[in-house]
């Protein structure tokens, strides 16, 4: 059974139809590569997983039950974590804190809670560690370059053991070394038996790390093949348009 | 006051000493600081303890206020309607006190027949609460522009309060009430007392509560909040709640000091309010400040009309003053902010 599986997911904006009905399954250590112009409804499609929007038809089941996400907290609490494309950061909270919000951790005191900075300081400089980034824990993500602000997003994903990983455009705006941490955790996760869904305009990362690819063109899918029954010219060719579909 | 070290968390780090963001950062105790030492040289009578005293119990009622108005602002959001609901608040608070007779007018009538003083206080406590609750409502429901819901409040609450009192005052409380107003424990006023005490609070929350890391997050990045789980809607209401609950605690003072309220209580009050939160280095574009410099705000106001006063400087060039003042900590906050963006 996959973990994921959409059908007919539509969503339009007043007028525009972002989304037009797209199916689309994703399995367990499956890594899927998203691709598609700008514009196409890639970021639309991830948010509707993660909650953060709603489809205005269509249906999602998780593991074979259908759900219907109101909040993104309700699909973060079902396994379902999504680093958005602007990172959804407060840039006057340090790292930590950025990390921990809406999932902060406290301490008792009678019948008071209390924030605990240093448990959370501790587990965020953890995090940055395991992801290999320079990002310290106290910093505010003000202050910090992109690369850095990119590690506290991922790092997010990390606090809970999530089913599903959800990366909207992760390596646009980092350098090439931090690249290859990121794609070193998408493998990573997957030889854990989580899924990925990876939307990337970099053709290599999706090459090497996708075990499937998915194209959308204007709201539709258009392509959805194994990795090795394609190339990077087909690929090219489906999301402008030059191949109608595959 | 700092606004680097009133960020959330921030960092103490070396880095090359500069010499003009320290300045900027704690512009407003370095301000205070000096005012306090030209007034000490100029008036003798400005340090003495009864003056000093005299100005910290001045400045805890609108102190009181700018502690909630801190909450507010520092969500990006304002109130313009706290010296109207000051008002409306007092009244019912002291038509409580005075046992709710038809000679509630008299001076003195019926202190016996009044009601306990902690029925009088929540009753005010509990107007100024639902003021604010009325006012969050439109601002995240019916996404009316902060601005423009508390200018209407600012009204509504100033008509209500005349209507109420039918435009006299409600004066003559019993002891008991007046001692909140009046008296002392161990030389400092009550309302002194509670002034400190109330911002204490207000700064373990809004530093070490859930809560208050909410309140900044919204200030800073609302849509960044609610994705991550943060209960954006309900934050933004319960710091209109809280201002309101100020203005409660508020004109409880007030009116114990005077032994009075009245419908024009509080004209005004908005502007001393604002002032000594965006003096303290709170930004309006939110996410930004603390308590802390709020306190030294209104510090820095009481300690400059008192001053003033004392050197017999005239009252309209006071206005002029504080006004230049909060047009100056604007002017700086837009500066810090271009250089936070940059
Ligand atoms: N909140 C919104 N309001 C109105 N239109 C939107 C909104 N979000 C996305 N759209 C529109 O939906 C379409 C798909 O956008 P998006 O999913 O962001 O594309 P992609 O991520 O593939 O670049 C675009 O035409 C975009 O302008
Ligand atoms: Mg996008």
């Amino acid at each position: 059974m996959p973990v994921l599986e959409l059908r007919g997911i539509a969503r339009h904006f007043g007028a525009i139809q972002a989304l037009g009905g797209v199916d689309l399954t994703l399995d367990r250590g499956e890594v899927l590569g998203l691709m598609g112009d700008n514009g196409a409804g890639k970021s639309t499609l991830v948010k509707i997983i993660a909650g953060s929007l709603q489809p205005s038809t269509g249906t999602m089941r998780l593991d074979g039950q259908e759900v219907r996400f109101a909040r993104p907290g309700e699909a973060r609490a079902a396994g379902i974590e999504l680093v958005h494309q602007d990172l959804a950061l407060c840039d006057n909270l340090p790292a930590a804190l950025n990390v921990f919000l809406g999932r902060e951790i406290v301490r008792r005191i009678g019948p008071f809670r209390f924030l605990d900075r240093g448990a959370m300081f501790a587990r965020a400089e953890e995090l940055f560690a395991e992801l290999k980034s320079e990002t310290r824990p106290r910093d505010l993500v003000r202050s910090m370059s992109g690369g850095q602000r990119q590690a506290v997003a991922i790092a997010r994903t990390r606090l809970a053991d999530p089913k599903i990983v959800l990366l909207d455009e992760p390596t646009a705006a980092i350098s090439v070394r931090q690249v290859e941490e990121v794609l070193g955790l998408i493998r990573q996760l997957r030889s854990t038996g989580h899924a990925v869904i990876l939307i990337s305009h970099r053709m290599p990362d999706v090459f090497s790390v996708a075990d499937r690819v998915a194209v959308l063109r204007r709201g539709q899918k258009v392509a959805d093949k194994p990795i090795a029954q394609t190339s990077a010219e087909e690929v090219t060719g489906l999301i402008t348009g030059a191949i109608e579909i595959a | 006051m700092s606004r680097q070290d009133e960020t959330i968390g921030s960092a103490a780090r070396a880095e090359p000493f500069d010499a003009v963001g320290f300045a900027a950062r704690h512009s407003a105790v370095i301000f205070l600081v000096a005012l306090v030492v030209v007034f000490a040289l100029l008036e003798p009578r400005f340090l003495s303890a009864f003056n000093l005293m005299n100005v910290l119990r001045q400045v805890s009622i609108s102190g009181l206020i700018a502690i909630g108005m801190t909450f507010v602002i520092l969500t990006a959001g304002i109130d313009l309607s706290v010296g109207a609901l000051v008002a409306l608040s007092g009244l019912v608070g002291a038509y409580v006190a005075k046992g709710g007779l038809e000679d509630r007018f008299a001076v003195g009538a019926s202190v016996d027949a009044g009601n306990p003083v902690i029925l009088a206080f929540l009753a005010a406590a509990a107007v100024g609460m639902a003021g604010g609750a009325l006012q969050g409502w439109a601002v995240t429901r019916l996404r009316v522009p902060p601005f423009v819901v508390t200018l209407g409040g600012l009204t509504a609450f100033r008509g209500a309060a005349l209507l109420f009192s039918g435009g006299g005052p409600i004066s003559g409380f019993s002891p008991a009430y007046t001692w909140w107003g009046q008296g002392r424990i161990a030389t400092v006023p009550i309302p002194v007392v509670i002034f400190a005490v109330t911002a204490l609070i207000a700064h373990i929350v809004l530093r070490h509560t859930r809560f208050g890391l909410h309140v900044y997050a919204v200030g800073a990045n609302p849509r960044a909040a609610e994705e991550n789980g943060v209960p954006v809607r309900r934050v933004t209401w319960l710091v209109y709640v809280i201002v309101g609950f100020a203005c409660g605690l508020a004109t409880f003072l007030l009116s114990a000091r005077l032994n009075s309220a009245e419908a024009v209580a509080g004209l005004g009050l908005e502007l001393d309010v604002i002032a000594a939160v965006v003096i303290g280095g709170t930004s309006l574009f939110g996410g930004v400040g603390g308590v802390f410099g709020t306190v030294v705000g209104a510090l820095l106001i009481g300690v400059l009309r008192n001053g003033l006063v004392l050197m017999n400087v005239s009252s309209f060039i006071q206005q002029i003053v504080i006004g230049l003042i909060l047009v100056a900590a604007v002017a700086f906050d837009q500066y810090a902010a271009a250089r936070r963006r940059s």
